[in-house]
């Protein structure tokens, strides 16, 4: 007994869950093209978008918490120096943590949950932000906080009027790191919940369907690289003095 | 994707250490691998990044390319880089070491320029007054002044590397990764034994770096280094301003 072939490979090809392709069996998405624009056309709003949005809420919670932590963390490590070093050790040890590992880690305690998801993006922002954040505060130079002593400011007046504004290129610098961080490792954990953009990068790897990872790996890209650039317009509206200072070194 | 997941016990970091000690040959052949992607990436960054960073923040040019250009970069999210790259090169090596060559270069390139394009205008002017040439301002005063920060991206990009060449193993790229992802044969225990292995490259090379910071940082300058970064075996860290 022999098995015909030829029917076989005639049949339309369909798309995992996706679909025949729009193309016909010959177009871009049968051939599995490297990057179809038709299946992006086709996808942005049951795939791409929805996950789009996913990724964005998945960033802005954990660079929020993350945030509060660190700024916390290196308020006191400013004026109580022996905090610097247990919690920089352990936010680096936490950032040693392979991603791919730290999700799966979690799961027994948290599930495949999107609190898994967030526990472990809170703890990469750590390191990056509390590092960042300290020597901000600490690059204030001697003599200005001699002269802000001088003029009779409180602790509290000076860390409000003179550190922090100064400091403010150097957090803000960390913000961003932190943020451009945050989506890139949540994508990574969409191996855990199919949650953002991460989910169709792993369906399109695992079925082998090029136009899916490379697309949703390109929007990635593009959502990294416009929360990038809105950061740092961010940061020019809020720092003039540096705009000045530049313009007439 | 995971399909089964183990239980999670305390004694599950006894069963990874049991793991390293029961597989010691797939333990040093992953190390290497992965040692060796993560060498071949930061050296390729090494050697563009920092003369050019250095180099760019010594005349003040190009503000754009070494910030804006390099903040790109930095923000391309590895897995994506990863899976494009996959669809350039097809499946292999080449993909990762791409991939983190792209996370480590602009961490490197944006910090040296920073950290030579922002050293105090007075000082490089009273160098001047003392009639340095500009070689030697920058390889007397701009180069030593911008160590610590040339050093704090060259040891964040180690880590970054050495934890991200992990994804390597979703795309078959060896290195630990190939591990961490295959909790379906090695089970928690060896997912866990690899992240060990990770975590101590990361250290490993982040202290490496630290220890070349220090013979590479003049000897008056190394005070200040304490002061900034507090030496962790003493614990002690001598204040910054009087």
């Amino acid at each position: 007994m022999s098995f015909e072939v030829g029917p076989l490979a005639a049949s339309p090809p369909v798309i995992p869950n996706y679909g025949g392709p729009p193309g016909g069996a010959h177009g871009c998405i049968a051939r599995n093209g490297t990057f179809c624009w038709d299946w992006v056309k086709g996808h942005w709003g049951d795939v791409l978008q929805p996950r789009l949005l996913e990724h964005l809420e998945l960033t802005v919670i954990a660079v929020g918490i993350g945030f509060a932590i660190a700024f916390a963390a290196a308020l006191f490590a400013h004026r109580q120096r022996w905090f610097e070093t247990p919690f920089s050790t352990f936010s680096a040890f936490l950032y040693t943590i392979p991603s791919l590992a730290l999700f799966q880690l979690l799961v027994p305690f948290t599930g495949l949950t999107k609190l898994t998801i967030e526990i472990g993006l809170v703890g990469y922002t750590l390191l990056i932000l509390f590092r960042n954040i300290l020597e901000g505060l600490r690059s204030v130079p001697g003599d200005v906080l001699e002269a802000a002593h001088g003029m009779g400011l409180t602790g509290r007046q000076i860390l409000l009027r003179i550190e922090l504004p100064l400091a403010f290129p150097a957090i803000s610098a960390g913000l961003r790191i932190a943020v451009v961080t945050t989506i890139s490792l949540a994508t990574v954990a969409a191996y855990i919940t199919p949650l953002g953009l991460g989910q169709p990068i792993f369906y399109g790897l695992a079925t082998d369907f090029t136009t899916e990872f490379v697309a949703t790996a390109a929007l990635a890209i593009a959502l990294a690289i416009v929360a990038d650039g809105l950061l740092v317009l961010a940061q020019r509206m809020f720092t003039p003095w540096a705009r000045a200072r530049r313009r007439t070194a | 994707m995971i399909s089964a997941f183990d239980t999670f016990k305390p004694h599950t970091f006894v069963d990874a250490f049991r793991f390293m000690a029961d597989n010691p040959g797939l333990m040093w052949q992953k190390t290497a691998e992965h040692l060796q992607i993560s060498g071949e990436a930061m050296g390729i960054a090494l050697l563009i990044a920092i003369p050019l960073g250095v180099w760019l923040g010594h005349i003040h040019r190009g503000s754009f390319i070494s910030i804006n250009l390099a903040n790109i970069g930095r923000a391309l999210p590895s897995l994506a880089v990863i899976a494009i790259g996959l669809g350039i090169f097809g499946i292999g090596q080449t993909n990762v070491v791409f991939a983190l060559v792209v996370l480590a270069f602009p961490l490197m390139l944006t910090n040296a320029y920073v950290a030579v394009d922002n050293i105090d205008p007075d000082v490089v002017e009273s160098a001047r007054g003392m009639g340095m040439r500009p070689h030697q301002i920058l390889l007397r005063i701009e180069l030593p002044l911008a160590l610590p920060l040339i050093f704090a991206g060259i040891k964040t990009a180690a880590v970054f590397v050495v934890a991200t060449a992990t994804l390597g193993g979703i795309v078959g790229g060896g290195g630990l990764g190939d591990i961490i992802v295959n909790q379906a044969s090695y089970f928690l225990k060896g997912v866990v034994a690899a992240s060990i292995a990770v975590a101590a490259l990361a250290f490993a090379a982040n202290f490496a770096f630290a220890l070349l910071q220090r013979v590479v940082t003049p000897r008056p300058l190394r005070k200040r280094l304490r002061a900034i970064e507090p030496d962790v075996s003493t614990g002690v860290a001598e204040p910054t301003t009087a």
